[in-house]
């Protein structure tokens, strides 16, 4: 046996070995994959959001010992905010574990779109916090999408509404004109439909301009905006395109405080390079913003000060750590709600699926949780598949995230019947059967 | 009107010149080897992101002890085999006193980049300077590699296997990059001057708009290009190179080296990638994306030929000032009639722009007409 023959051998047997190992553990574990992304141009983004999701579930293990002693095993798929990458992750993973994947996080509108026809089919639910469809809350229609704490409706009815208070009321913003500069994806092109509809209603006029993957070129954008100015500009980009906007603005010299984001839009990474020009940038919140709360604290005992943390301790506490913590938080709240139906053991995705739709966390559960502070309380129904629609504005002093504005409600006169009319023509389109709400317990 | 065409034109042309400095480094490997090198955009990528951790504008987060080691070792094997190759030159010519004068002052040098390079990292960080120099060297030894790994193996093969060996090369560089150095958006901070200037205020209302760091980039730029079209035509490894392309085999035959040949064209091309990479790093911040204004490059090379210098740089300007212009006059007018959900043409108009000179000159602007007897 030649010495390559003798080395393929041994690492079969060892794999084969592992493989083994592997499913004989397996028995208690509730397997759940990550969609995520620590490389290509979005990584910046990427990584934080990434860090907080794996020291949740790190935690729940290390402190809890698991969801009921059911142990989570986490598994990274790395899309590279690339569609067809993420769909290739699913199908790898989807399948893991005693009872494959609890649920899914695509981290991706694009992502999520393509996976909202594979869900029905698989069974497995999407979990698209703060993106995605937004009519895909309307859980009569979309049975196994969740856009829990807000839709990018909600997002951009919570900045319009802010943008009225400031101008002293809706009707004062007849004549304005806001400019919405976009990724130019799924993602970017959600509000529009929303930005329309108040343009409509309140006479301010609108326009849409995309900017090209990744958005590091947007000199054409903003010398536009120059010669245009606009009242205010919406800024719906994702990675390196925010703080290109930031750094465009600031060369063009229009007023940074004038500038909207969305909730991707407002975290470090999106200001800080932009360095001073960033300075008054203002951006909604999905709810928690950045700092330090309860859960904060058991992270640091329970996991940084054993060095098995993901993150470095002076980055836990950012914006898009806190909402990776959030988004993990979510999903095992909802394992847990699902567990008291069907018993506390590694649950399928269907029965994930129960969960999220019937999970509740009050103010009490949420404190308990240590997530005081950071989100306001919510409740999912079968035809409210959002759970609640608030969120804040927050500006960039130059050195941190100052939350500026009292909460907000997203107004479901505008956006339910927006909502109802977009979910039924998907409905038709592919031929549902639309689920009776109001049979459903 | 002539206000806002002008500012755009303007902004237009000096992003131009930028895409230029990444097509510069297409050019010079297709001119030398035929091969079209997709490795570009991860060299710049790679340069900037090494440039940008060395010289320690990192956010507080501390790069690994044993890169700056490493970059240190390598920075003092390239300043010894320059000096061991000057001193072999000067023991063939025999040594006169002003020989010996340039061997004390290359030694005394080569000590005082060690010496502060040794000194500041005690500081934590390097100076921009040494982290360039350092990157310099990197970007040597892995044109090194890639010659002896990668292009060694595959000496008179069809270009499109070469082709194909660069993308390799390119996936392995992008990972390989984001590993060593991180993900993140690092800064490198060139003092390019960021504050906008407004021209003929008094002509125009509001003036126009020029940024004053893409000037700056922009007088690089062309000093680079000056300096790569006198190193092509004036001296001997420029025509070495000239010859190589034209023909690997009949090169080799009357004594060309092809290995060395190829070495010096990849480590040509690994500095203009450092050019490239420091200035749109300090541009756009270090991130990933950087890669990616390689695709930039290819309507450019489309447009100026694969093997022309000055037509880079035309192409360049073209391709530049043809997008921004599309983006803010015509787009209004297509999204008018057709009805589209905004602009965002000018990804697609560089290409269409480019493919319409195809029509006409099929070998590009500036390239070589290939005429085949058959």
């Amino acid at each position: 046996m030649t010495l390559r023959k003798a080395v393929l051998l041994g690492a079969s047997i060892a794999a084969a070995g592992l493989a083994l190992a592997s499913t004989a553990q397996a028995q208690n574990e509730q397997f759940i994959p990550g969609l995520i992304y620590r490389t290509g141009a979005y990584a910046p983004n990427g990584i934080p959001f990434a860090n907080g999701v794996a020291d949740y579930y790190a935690l729940v293990n290390e402190r809890d010992g698991g969801i009921n002693g059911v142990k989570i095993v986490y598994e990274e798929c790395d899309t590279g905010y690339a569609t067809d990458r993420g769909v290739e992750c699913y199908e790898r993973l989807k399948n893991k574990g005693p009872t494959g994947a609890a649920y899914v996080n695509p981290l991706s509108t694009g992502i999520t779109f393509a996976l909202t026809e594979k869900a029905p089919i698989d069974k497995i639910p999407v979990i698209s916090m703060g993106y995605g469809r937004s009519e895909s809350r309307d859980g009569s229609v979309f049975q196994w999408n969740f856009p829990l704490l807000g839709t990018y409706w909600s997002a951009a009815d919570i900045i319009m509404q802010h943008i009225a208070l400031k101008e002293g009321g809706f009707d004062k913003l007849k004549g304005k004109k806001i400019v919405l500069v976009y990724h130019d994806s799924p993602y970017g092109k959600e509000p529009i439909a929303l930005l329309e509809q108040r343009a409509k209603m309140h006479g301010f006029t609108f326009t849409p301009m995309p900017v090209t993957h990744p958005g590091v070129e947007q000199k054409a954008t903003w010398l536009q905006i120059r010669q245009n100015r606009p009242d205010y500009v919406l800024l719906w980009g994702w990675g390196v395109m925010n703080s290109t906007s930031i750094k465009e603005a600031a060369a063009v010299g229009f007023p940074r405080d004038k500038m909207f984001g969305v909730w991707w839009s407002g975290a470090e990474p999106d200001v800080r390079p932009a360095e001073g020009g960033a300075k008054g940038y203002h951006a909604a919140m999905l709810q928690h913003g950045a700092g330090q709360f309860g859960v904060h604290a058991d992270l640091k005992k329970y996991l940084y000060d054993k060095g098995k943390g993901s993150a470095k301790w002076d980055e836990v506490g950012e914006v898009l750590y806190n909402r990776g913590l959030v988004n993990a938080m979510l999903g095992v709240e909802a394992i847990r709600k699902a567990q008291t139906k069907f018993g506390k053991k590694p649950l399928t995705g269907e029965q994930v699926r129960w969960g999220i739709e019937n999970l509740e966390l009050s103010a009490a559960r949420l404190k308990e949780l240590g997530f005081d502070g950071m989100l306001q309380p919510l409740k999912v129904t079968c035809s409210d598949h959002e759970g609640t629609r608030a969120g804040r504005i927050q500006q960039w002093d130059g050195a941190k995230w100052v939350v500026v504005s009292d909460w907000y409600q997203s107004d479901d006169t505008v956006l339910k019947p927006m909502v109802n009319a977009a979910a039924k023509k998907y409905a038709d389109e592919k031929k549902l059967t639309v689920r009776d709400c109001s049979k459903e317990s | 009107m002539l206000g806002p065409f002008l500012e755009t034109l303007i902004g237009g042309l000096l992003t131009g010149v930028l895409y230029s400095l990444v097509a510069l480094g297409f050019v010079l490997i297709f001119k030398a080897s035929g091969v079209f090198n997709f490795a570009q955009g991860a060299m710049v990528l790679f340069a900037a992101l090494t440039i940008a951790r060395l010289s320690g504008e990192i956010d507080g987060k501390e790069v690994h002890l044993a890169n700056f080691v490493v970059a240190a070792a390598i920075l003092g094997v390239a300043v010894a085999f320059i000096g061991w190759y000057a001193w072999r030159e000067y023991i063939a010519r025999g040594a006169g006193p002003g020989e010996r004068r340039k061997m004390q002052v290359l030694a005394a040098v080569g000590a005082l980049v060690g010496g502060i390079a040794a000194y500041s990292y005690g500081k934590g960080a390097w100076p921009l300077w040494l982290a360039i120099a350092a990157t310099a060297a990197i970007m040597g030894l892995l044109a090194y590699a890639i010659e002896r790994l990668v292009l060694r193996h595959l000496v008179n093969q069809e270009g499109i296997i070469l082709f194909m060996a660069t993308l390799g090369i390119a996936n392995f560089l992008d990972g390989f990059g984001q590993t060593l150095w991180g993900s993140d958006i690092y800064k490198i901070n060139l003092g390019l001057p960021k504050d906008p200037l407004f021209l003929f205020e008094g002509v125009f209302p509001g003036g126009l708009l020029v940024d004053p760091g893409e000037l700056v980039a922009a007088a690089i730029a062309a000093g680079l290009v000056v300096v790569l079209a006198i190193f092509f035509q004036k001296t001997r490894v420029g025509r070495a190179l000239r010859a190589v392309a034209d023909d690997h085999a009949a090169a080799q035959s009357v004594g060309i080296p092809l290995n060395t040949i190829w070495l010096i064209v990849w480590t040509v091309s690994g500095l203009v990638a450092l050019a490239a990479g420091l200035i749109w790093g300090a541009k756009l911040g270090v991130q990933f994306s950087i890669s990616l204004i390689a695709l930039k490059a290819l309507p450019v090379l489309i447009l100026g030929g694969f093997t022309s210098v000055p037509g880079a740089i035309v192409g360049g300007l073209i391709i530049g000032a043809g997008e921004k212009l599309s983006e803010v006059f015509l787009a209004p007018i297509l999204v008018k009639q057709f009805d589209l959900a905004g602009g965002g043409i000018e990804n697609w108009f560089a290409y269409m722009l480019a493919l319409v000179f195809l029509l006409f000159r099929p070998q590009g602007l500036f390239g070589e007409r290939i005429i085949e007897r058959v």
